[in-house]
């Protein structure tokens, strides 16, 4: 495979669940600004901001926080790299650019969903449309996650789009994490109650996981058991230990099929090892928000050593 | 025009030509807005899985849609194997030119063609002199583009020796046809297409370099998702089973060429490659080309990588050349053309030039080095001013221009606003050369969708039909 097919593909998994990322935690900031008397009822697009990283690039152009820009700007701002928008046209021109490394099923996916988003007119969107216009955007990108796991071969290919798909979803569950730490801190169990419950299943619906904590701990909202369903909950698909079990997974099938291990292979153990604890009380001794920093970094780190491996040509 | 053009389908007159009694029988039977919504039905795969083309210079329509017309055109095998014998002795003759121009030019010696014409033209590559490549192919895949102007009657208008795009349409249109009407396909023998892009790898495969001990390994080389055939050349390779490569992709090393793969440097044995000589190798053509190879002529010289089409082959095609075509085949094959070319003026000839300024309105007038319909004066359908405008340009570079009387093509039955209209339509029918030819039984039908108009061209608002060759 040429190492730019390589890249492409990785990128083209990175964007698709950048997208849905994207479209989760708007959800999240749009359901939190229509509960009363929250306390971070006016803030909370600001913590969308931060966890998608886009709070630099929204300040550059507006001065103010405000509901519409900020759904503007990351929906379907052409100037945020990082925007749904954005994200559906990178994956699709990276699909286009590979029609011969993925089946026609995800391409037409891929297509039909750029098509439909840009049949949307950025000037018309209204606030209350927001739920099913980012609804959408995760069935689609289910769709072509569906058509992935159901149609590609079993090689090369495949192990590549595993690793920009868990790689980017770890990068973004670290993040949510990061941005609210101090709220899950122990001592938050305390001095939080009913206000901070809004917070604390905002940052389980951003991760699809409100409903399983309960069916995993059939107990009410607990801050440091958040962090620990998160972080290290072997079966939670959106967790920080299950992306690096997969991304080891796909890491091993291409030193299989190749026949040789290169520095990815080490990084991707460094970045599970710490996750292989069964309680969160360790990394809350030596901080959470430094454990975090850490991951990021690691992870980060992980994709450079890959494209570096594998010869990923841009 | 004072007398009707030939119609594929009536002729002359109002009977039915006999490979059109059951396309005609079955048109009596639909509705036409039921072939319509099948028409729109046809366009939405297309745009799905994602059949565009992009249009130079129209930045908001980058991705466009050739219309499909679904009345199919229809060839009978006795018409088809005189044009296929007249195209293989054509493609034949081209190649043996080529090598002769670039090795001992007997053509030059026998005074045939004026030598000027050869060793000052632009598309006559220097560096390829001398140059053996395998089999003494020089291009190995050709489209003809033929028009009709009577029952008996087809011209050839180019022969597009460089990198003929459209087959993919050919392939899909097919299928497509067969997916929206596949009780016509019950109801007639037409001979199948689909073998093309098996019978392109053999081609390939067989202009390997000698003395490899393996299965060669090919590429497909586009110079990127921009360019308007792109979504050809994917299709094909993905057909073929071969790597989409980019000159990113690619780079000479050691005296051969490699891809760059995720397991290290891969040698590349046969390149067919969609970009043009000018971009294939910075270090000997354009020196500002992002797109090329540094160094792959070299490669090629030495006969370490083979290149479909060969660099060069723009010779053949050049329109200053195309008058010239008739001797050329007869000079090497010692038989008369089977199929005739257009009478052409050229203007770099005083007589010429002064009949052409005088007789423009009536004439096609073409730059010598245009191609896809662009920079080209149709004298009947244009205004006086545009007429004029163009009389000034040949007169300012009368080496540039050759003309041709106005063709009455053919016409075959469109589906259009008011039902069925006559419009009319050329042929290209695509060629392999290598360890033997091969060709695919019909071709791309392209046809102007405006009525009268004679530009067939996708650029210019054509669209295409599927092409039946009846089988006997």
């Amino acid at each position: 495979m040429l190492g730019r097919t390589a890249h492409d593909l990785y990128w083209l998994s990175r964007y698709i669940e950048r997208a849905e990322n994207m479209a989760r935690l708007m959800d999240v900031g749009y359901r939190i600004g229509l509960i009363p008397r929250s306390a971070g009822r006016h803030q909370e697009w600001h913590s969308t901001l931060k966890s998608t990283g886009c709070a630099k690039g929204y300040y550059e152009k507006h001065e103010k926080l405000d509901a519409r820009a900020v759904v503007n700007y990351l929906l379907v701002d052409q100037d945020n790299p990082s925007s749904v928008r954005s994200c559906l046209a990178a994956a699709r021109n990276n699909g286009r650019a590979q029609r011969t490394a993925i089946t026609s099923d995800m391409w037409e996916s891929l297509n039909q969903t750029y098509l439909e988003f840009s049949r949307l007119n950025p000037a018309g969107i209204r606030l209350s449309e927001l739920p099913d216009i980012l609804l959408w955007v995760k069935q689609r990108s289910a769709l072509f996650r569906g058509t992935l796991l159901n149609t590609l071969l079993r090689r090369d290919g495949f192990y590549f789009s595993q690793l920009g798909t868990f790689i980017e979803r770890a990068d973004n569950t670290a993040r949510i994490i990061d941005v609210k730490y101090y709220l899950l801190l122990p001592q938050n169990e305390i001095v939080g109650g009913g206000i901070d419950n809004y917070q604390w299943s905002a940052i389980l619906r951003s991760v699809s996981a409100h409903r399983s904590y309960k069916w995993t701990y059939q107990e009410s909202y607990k801050p440091w058991r958040i962090a620990e369903y998160i972080i290290l909950n072997p079966e939670m698909p959106r967790s920080l230990r299950f992306c690096s079990n997969e991304i080891s997974e796909a890491l091993e099938s291409l030193a299989h099929d190749y026949g040789g291990r290169h520095a990815c292979h080490r990084v991707a153990e460094d970045l599970k090892r710490p996750l292989a604890a069964t309680t969160i009380t360790p990394i809350f001794q030596t901080g959470l928000h430094e454990f975090l920093v850490e991951f990021l970094g690691r992870n980060n780190q992980l994709g450079s050593e890959i494209a570096e491996a594998y010869h990923f040509v841009s | 025009m004072a007398v009707p053009p030939f119609d594929e389908m009536r002729g002359y007159g109002d009977t039915i030509r006999s490979p059109y009694r059951s396309i005609s029988n079955w048109l009596d039977t639909q509705k036409i807005e039921d072939l319509r919504s099948k028409g729109i039905e046809a366009e939405t795969v297309f745009r799905r899985i994602g059949i565009t083309f992009n249009v130079y210079g129209e930045k908001d329509a980058a991705e466009r849609l050739i219309p499909f017309d679904i009345i199919p055109r229809v060839i009978d095998a006795a018409e088809w194997r005189r044009l296929s014998a007249g195209i293989e002795q054509r493609v034949r003759a081209l190649n043996a030119f080529m090598h002769d121009i670039y090795h001992r030019q007997e053509i030059l010696k026998a005074g045939l063609i004026p030598p000027e014409l050869i060793i000052q033209n632009s598309a006559f590559i220097p560096e390829m002199i001398g140059v053996d490549p395998p089999r003494g192919i020089y291009a190995h895949i050709i489209g003809v583009d033929l028009v009709r102007t009577g029952e008996d009657d087809f011209y050839v208008l180019e022969d597009n020796t460089r990198t003929p795009s459209g087959v993919s349409y050919m392939l899909e249109n097919r299928e497509t046809m067969m997916h929206t009407f596949p009780e016509l396909f019950e109801q007639n023998n037409v001979a199948p297409v689909e073998d093309y892009t098996d019978s392109l790898l053999q081609t390939l495969a067989s202009v390997a370099p000698s003395g490899l001990d393996r299965e060669p390994t090919i590429a497909l080389m586009t110079p990127g998702v921009y360019n308007s055939a792109y979504f050809e050349h994917s299709f094909l390779a993905d057909e073929m089973g071969i790597e989409l490569v980019e000159g990113q992709d690619l780079i000479v090393l050691d005296g051969e060429v490699h891809m760059k793969t995720t397991r290290g440097l891969k040698r590349v044995d046969v390149l067919y490659r969609r970009i043009d000589d000018d971009y294939l190798d910075p270090l000997v053509f354009r020196a500002d080309s992002m797109l090329g190879i540094p160094g792959i002529f070299d490669v090629y010289r030495a006969g370490r990588v083979s290149i479909v089409n060969a660099p060069g082959t723009g010779i053949a095609d050049d329109k200053a050349i195309y008058s010239y075509i008739p001797d050329i085949i007869e000079f090497y094959t010692g038989r008369p053309a089977i199929l005739k070319n257009v009478p052409t003026f050229n203007c770099r000839k005083p007589e010429d030039l002064a009949y052409v300024i005088e007789n423009m309105a009536e004439l096609v007038v073409k730059e010598v080095h245009g191609s896809g319909g662009y920079g080209m004066l149709v004298g009947p359908s244009s205004t006086q001013e545009e007429v004029e405008q163009f009389r000034l340009k040949v007169k300012a570079r009368p080496d540039n221009y050759i003309a041709q009387p106005t063709l009455a093509l053919s016409t075959c039955p469109t589906l259009c606003n008011t039902g069925f209209g006559a419009r009319h339509v050329d042929l290209r029918p695509f060629v392999l050369v290598g360890d033997r030819v091969r060709m695919t039984p019909g071709g791309l039908t392209r046809v102007a969708l405006k009525e009268g108009s004679l530009v067939v061209n996708s650029s210019q608002g054509g669209g295409t039909k599927d092409t039946w060759v009846l089988e006997e």
